[in-house]
């Protein structure tokens, strides 16, 4: 039978039907989809005085939400590197024999690569994710251990394809730093505190079964609250949620790296010369590298001309809650804490926001902070020359990033600027075309690197003031060229017809397929 | 306008990483080193890697030096290197090097005889190599004159007080008050033989207060520019050697009054209230010309 393909909108080509996800609804731009049609909703429930939730072990509560083959269940990766819970959820589901789950997390990280073995066993056949990384990604991608492709969503997508039912959670398990015996939870107190929840937030009205697992049982009632007991069905009580050591430590500083310095104020020349950073101004920067290295200048800049922001998103690191302290911005919004000093900040300031993904970054809700932003800086493992980036494959073609907020922020900020070096381990990034495309460039205005600074020709308002401001700027053809002089120009990796990932953009369509690399 | 030489960033030459990537923090010269920051079992990889990026790589607006190997040991033997590293380089394209330990006119006079014949032999324009002395030493300070008019080939002179120190038997202390006679001396013979003076380096790198008060030090005392071993090192430079706006527009006026008045070979004028004269006049000179280098104006 001859496969039936499609070519979207940003020229890639993909199989129609794909066995094991269904019709691919091609992406056609950032806000062609509009929302119709009802969310889904879980069944109904009811309580009754003197009802308990408290469980002795995890293997009671998968009794009690009566787990069977082919569920759906959803884990979030607030503890990073960290975490243990999905582990053990997943491991008493193999002890008890039941087979053919899929996995729907906001992220997987390098802690959860015993799944590998339950994927190879079929107790675990299908895995929606943010990003992969590590060992799991490598089987993905090379070995097609799951036999069906992983569905990646952004932040935003994830909480929109929940709310509207494409994805149907049967049981959600929540690890609670700290709940009470009713299952109001939050995740600023205790042992294995890691700051906001924003993820789970979503998975709890949506799901039809909660488990909260906790390390921190406290008594009824839980003073500060995140995720309601309105929503929960069982507590489940460890002896331990995660490892502290990875979960949240210290602070994340700005990095002393010069070429990623010389970057960052270069990126912060531009944000300036846009005319937006301004009184009110909303901000949401990467906590990696060079992205978080431009709130340095940028708040030089504020000091400077006594500016006042508005809000600054996102991942949140000690280097915005200094921002927060300093009287810089009104408010941090935050679905995800990413340090200790994050985490402390978020325990103690009310400044310091709690947002689900949903108010994040949702396109299909009322209302999403991504959509308020006026300057959005992220970086990329390849860039092309129509703007594209790409953050989940490199270019030896494996798994090895996320989608993270990126799409959601790039289509919502007034100015989405990317840094990157040009080359990274001497392979140049810039290419004609990504090897997969995560975030569009018709959402990207304009890349900044250590070796020149592009516009995106869609934004000929933007070059006429950087240059009136004396930035000097180049076309992104003329830079690849340059690196290209020192570089060369790499061979291209070889895929199979296979599809092993499904990129999907925040509406729910497709931007990219990933192919299984050719070994 | 005269050729600026603020910043000169030091860079090994056996990272093959800096020899692509020294440039993007524009500094005004970059000197690859071969000297003391290669290893010994390394040298003759870091001196192939250096010829092949003087063929494959375009260092735009940079002025790129090198600093070789000396061609005499301490004792006055000949040095293993020193005479390797021209050889090769030449034919590369280097055209700018510094020579380090450079403590008599003889050494200069060597290496031009030496670069006499390199030129000869691959078809470059006779003394086209141009070359810094590298004066680290009580003896090569005490003969910075002679050596800075020592051959034509000399643009500049440069000033190492690592070693300067060692010799002389004292230590490097931040008020630096050890290396006043030494910086001085060679400010002074490099303006009697008309060519730039390069100031030592600052080690600590994380020190930025103690290392700005040196550089203002450096720009008072006469120096050109300075030797800088980190990237962060090169914009700090680049402020205190740099005249504000208001200074260019001021040397602007002055300037522009001199030429309408006719004074440029003498006479005097008031601008705003103040008098000018022929070094008022050539102190703008001076100013206007780095603020050209420098891209302020044009």
């Amino acid at each position: 039978m001859e496969l039936k393909t499609l070519v979207n909108k940003l020229g890639r080509e993909m199989p129609s039907f794909i066995e094991g996800y269904g019709e691919v609804k091609p992406y056609s731009g950032p806000f062609t989809t509009e929302a119709s049609g009802r969310k889904y909703a879980p069944l109904k429930s009811s309580s009754r005085p003197g009802d308990l939730k408290l469980l002795g072990s995890i293997k009671e509560a998968l009794e009690k939400v009566e787990i069977k083959d082919g569920m759906t269940i959803s884990f979030h990766h607030h503890l990073r590197n960290g975490d243990y819970v999905l582990n053990m959820v997943v491991e008493e589901i193999a002890a008890m024999g039941i087979k053919d789950i899929t996995i729907c997390s906001s992220s997987l990280t390098s802690a959860h690569e015993p799944l590998i073995d339950h994927i190879k066993n079929g107790v675990v056949t299908g895995l929606q994710t943010s990003g992969l990384r590590g060992k799991i990604a490598k089987e993905i991608a090379t070995n097609n251990i799951l036999g069906k492709p992983v569905i990646f969503r952004t932040h935003g997508g994830r909480a929109r394809a929940i709310e509207a039912g494409d994805v149907k959670i049967d049981v959600a398990f929540i690890a609670a730093p700290s709940c009470d015996p009713m299952g109001n939870m939050n995740g600023k107190e205790g042992k294995s505190a890691f700051g906001a929840m924003g993820y789970p937030m979503v998975d709890a009205e949506y799901a039809e079964k909660v488990v909260a697992i906790t390390d921190n049982l406290m008594p009824f009632p839980l003073a500060k609250v995140s995720i309601p007991m309105t929503l929960v069905d069982h507590v489940v009580e460890v002896e331990s949620i995660g490892d502290p050591a990875k979960i949240a430590t210290g602070a994340t500083r700005v990095t002393k790296n010069p070429m990623d310095l010389l970057i960052a104020e270069n990126a912060a020349k531009v944000l300036i010369a846009s005319g937006l950073v301004k009184e009110g101004f909303s901000f949401q920067a990467g906590s990696g590298g060079a992205s978080l290295a431009v709130c340095k200048f940028i708040r030089e800049y504020m000091e400077e001309k006594e500016i006042k922001g508005s809000f600054a998103a996102g991942g949140v690191t000690a280097y915005l809650v200094e921002l927060l302290e300093a009287g810089l911005f009104n408010a941090l919004l935050d679905t995800q804490t990413f340090d200790g000093a994050a985490a402390d900040s978020f325990n103690r300031n009310p400044n310091h926001i709690e947002m689900s993904a949903s108010m994040y970054a949702n396109p299909h809700n009322k209302s999403c902070s991504a959509h308020q932003l006026d300057m959005m800086i992220l970086s990329a493992t390849e860039i092309d020359t129509e703007f594209n980036l790409n953050s989940m494959t490199g270019s030896t073609g494996m798994i090895m990033g996320a989608q993270g907020g990126a799409p959601d922020t790039a289509a919502g900020a007034k100015l989405t600027v990317c840094v990157a070096p040009t080359m990274r381990k001497r392979i140049p990034i810039l290419l004609d075309k990504v090897t997969n495309i995560v975030t569009p460039g018709e959402t990207v205005d304009v890349l900044v690197t250590e070796r020149g600074t592009c516009v995106n020709p869609l934004r000929t308002d933007l070059i006429e003031k950087f240059t009136a401001a004396g930035i000097d700027l180049m076309t992104i053809e003329e830079l690849k060229s340059e690196v290209e002089k020192l570089t060369g120009v790499p061979e291209r990796v070889q895929y199979e017809d296979k599809v092993v990932g499904i990129i999907e953009y925040r509406d729910g369509t497709v931007t990219d397929v990933i192919k299984q690399v050719k070994k | 306008m005269k050729k600026l030489r603020r910043t000169m960033l030091f860079a090994p030459a056996s990272n093959p990483k800096l020899l692509f990537n020294t440039a993007i923090y524009k500094p005004d010269c970059i000197l690859f080193d071969l000297e003391d920051a290669v290893r010994y079992d390394e040298k003759d990889a870091a001196r192939d890697l250096l010829v092949e990026a003087f063929k494959s790589i375009d260092y735009g607006k940079c002025e790129v030096f090198v600093r070789t190997n000396p061609l005499r040991k301490p004792t006055g033997e000949k040095a293993p290197f020193g005479e390797l590293d021209i050889r090769a380089l030449v034919p590369a394209g280097m055209r700018r090097m510094r020579l380090p330990m450079c403590e008599k006119p003889e050494h200069i006079e060597e290496l031009a005889a030496l670069l006499d014949e390199v030129e000869k032999e691959h078809g470059i324009e006779p003394g086209s190599v141009k070359v810094q002395a590298s004066l680290e030493t009580p003896i090569g300070v005490m003969n910075a004159l002679a050596i800075a008019q020592s051959s034509d080939r000399i643009t500049s002179i440069s000033f190492g007080a690592e070693d300067f120190t060692r010799t002389l038997g004292t230590d490097r202390t931040k008020a630096a008050t050890e290396l006043f006679y030494a910086r001085s001396q060679v400010v002074m013979a490099a303006a009697v033989a008309g060519v730039d003076a390069i100031d030592t380096v600052w080690a600590d790198v994380s020190d930025t207060e103690g290392f700005i008060k040196e550089v203002e030090s450096a720009k008072n005392l006469g120096f050109s520019g300075k030797s800088c071993i980190h990237p962060s090192q090169v914009k700090e430079v680049h402020n205190i050697f740099t005249p504000s706006m208001a200074e260019v527009e001021k040397s602007v006026e002055i300037l522009k009054a001199a030429a309408d008045a006719n004074i440029q070979d003498g006479g005097v004028i008031t601008v705003k209230g103040k008098m000018v004269d022929i070094p008022v006049i050539a102190k703008a000179e001076r100013i206007v010309s780095l603020a050209k280098g420098a891209g302020l104006i044009k």
